[in-house]
């Protein structure tokens, strides 16, 4: 096997993983102490990047470039809001600082569109950078869409970006999601932005506005790179899916033992082999029965294998994040790792797992390089 | 009358079964049910009578303005719906 390394991004700091023949190995952490959002390695050039949330001290974002050595670099900063403008968040109705409370994540942009980074936030707005992460500019058109008025937080007090999904169709082609605030596509880089939610349910909201696309609370997208129609998604109130790139989702009921959760990983070469993470419940955010358990359906979404050789035996309670668990490019190998510290890796789909480690801090992300 | 209903969220933790209750404003509707379920209130309420920061209160498909005073009007016919928020984690 040649070997491979993945990030792992802790309330403690950054930890890097290689996994090879002789089994995963943990190098010394970096930025120890400092809570680390998510860390990514650029594959067009190679750079790390690395989102620090110091807490009284703000957000920061740090690139080590291939063979470098880290570098602080800029992060998203918003406009001043104008004068006389009000943005009030509808759940706390509260106005909304135009700060940027977290960098929540980081992709890489379209191969073809070398440079561009795009970065999804907390209170939500979404960020380009043309220039490996030197300066930031808010996408006002996204910023500026009336339906931002109904965005609220999910996971957080005000509404925020995690997923960024480029389409490998091309550079202009983007699928964006939001806690809360549904999910939003462009297909001309950015210009205008349309709603992609339509399909998704909530049940935080009265019944009668429980397919209003703009309540719904996806918790990650994953999309199926050889298939890129079909993306997949773990949403508070269970699994969807879309086979049109947005344009409408169907529910998926059955799942295993549960359909909540947080995370979602999606087969880069085949569009029905996707893998969840469940837990009982949004009020009770732990496994099903105590037993922590990975759900995978190859069938694209029919049926579901539960997954558990190498997962713990005993009682566990571990809830996996939804930027925790990820896929490699082969599709053989993911990485999960657990708000209580637990990492595990497999290199057969999930048929079993390996521990590579239980004593790790609160784990935010998981990415291979 | 005014329809108040719980999420079930609330219901792993206090008896808050939906019920129809009279009251010109969000409060005065609140006050009608607590005085019945006098357990429910500090689930919705802080000590102060403002909603709890992690609480959601719709008046029919909007979230009230007045979280603090609880002056939103209701008419007979309205809804009124307690969820628990999604921020917080």
């Amino acid at each position: 096997m040649t070997d491979t390394t993945a990030l792992i991004g802790t309330r403690k700091g950054l930890f890097t993983v290689t996994l090879g023949d002789g089994g995963p190995e943990l190098a010394a952490p970096e930025f120890l102490g400092t809570p680390v959002t998510n860390a990514l390695r650029d594959p067009r050039d190679g750079a790390v990047y690395a989102s620090l949330d110091h807490g009284h001290f703000g957000v920061h974002v740090h690139r080590r470039d291939d063979g470098g050595d880290w570098t602080e670099i800029a992060a998203p900063e918003y406009p001043p809001k104008p004068e006389g403008v009000s943005h009030v968040n509808p759940m706390s109705q509260k106005e909304v600082d135009w700060s940027t409370q977290l960098v929540w994540v980081i992709e890489p942009g379209h191969a073809d569109d070398p440079g561009v980074l795009w970065c999804g936030t907390i209170p939500g707005g979404l960020f380009r950078s043309p220039d490996r992460g030197d300066s930031w500019e808010l996408v006002e058109s996204l910023w500026n869409v009336p339906a931002r008025g109904k965005w609220f937080g999910g996971g957080y007090d005000d509404a925020g970006i995690h997923s960024i999904s480029v389409d490998p169709r091309g550079p202009g082609r983007l699928l964006v999601g939001l806690s809360c605030g549904g999910a939003w596509r462009t297909q001309d880089g950015g210009a205008s932005w349309e709603v992609a939610a339509h399909g998704m349910r909530a049940n935080f909201v009265p019944p009668e506005l429980e397919y209003d696309p703009d309540a719904q609370d996806p918790h990650r997208l994953a999309r199926c790179a050889a298939d890129p129609d079909v993306v997949w998604c773990q949403h508070h109130c269970g699994i969807f899916k879309t086979t049109d790139d947005g344009r409408r989702w169907e529910e998926i009921t059955e799942a295993g033992p549960s359909t909540f959760g947080f995370a979602v990983a999606a087969h880069p070469a085949d569009p029905d082999t996707a893998w969840f993470v469940p837990a009982v419940s949004d009020e009770v955010r732990v496994p099903v029965g105590g037993k922590f358990v990975v759900t995978r359906t190859r069938d694209g979404g029919r049926s579901f294998d539960v997954l558990d050789a190498g997962l713990p035996e005993a009682a566990s309670y571990d809830l996996v994040y939804r930027h925790a668990l990820d896929i490699d490019a082969t599709g053989d190998q993911l990485l999960l790792g657990s708000t209580t510290g637990s990492l595990w890796w497999t290199g057969d789909g999930g048929d079993s797992f390996e521990l590579v480690s239980a004593n790790l801090p609160p784990i935010n992300s998981v990415r291979f390089c | 009358m005014v329809a108040l209903r719980f999420a079930k969220a609330f219901r792993r933790h206090v008896d808050c079964p939906d019920a129809n209750v009279t009251g010109s404003t969000v409060g005065e509707v609140f006050e009608t049910y607590f005085a019945d379920r006098p357990d429910v209130r500090s689930y919705v309420l802080d000590p102060s009578g403002a909603v709890r920061k992690h609480v959601a209160v719709f008046r029919n498909n909007d979230q009230i303005v007045d979280r603090v005073g609880l002056t939103d009007s209701v008419a007979d016919g309205d809804r009124v719906d307690v969820f628990q928020a999604l921020s917080g984690g």
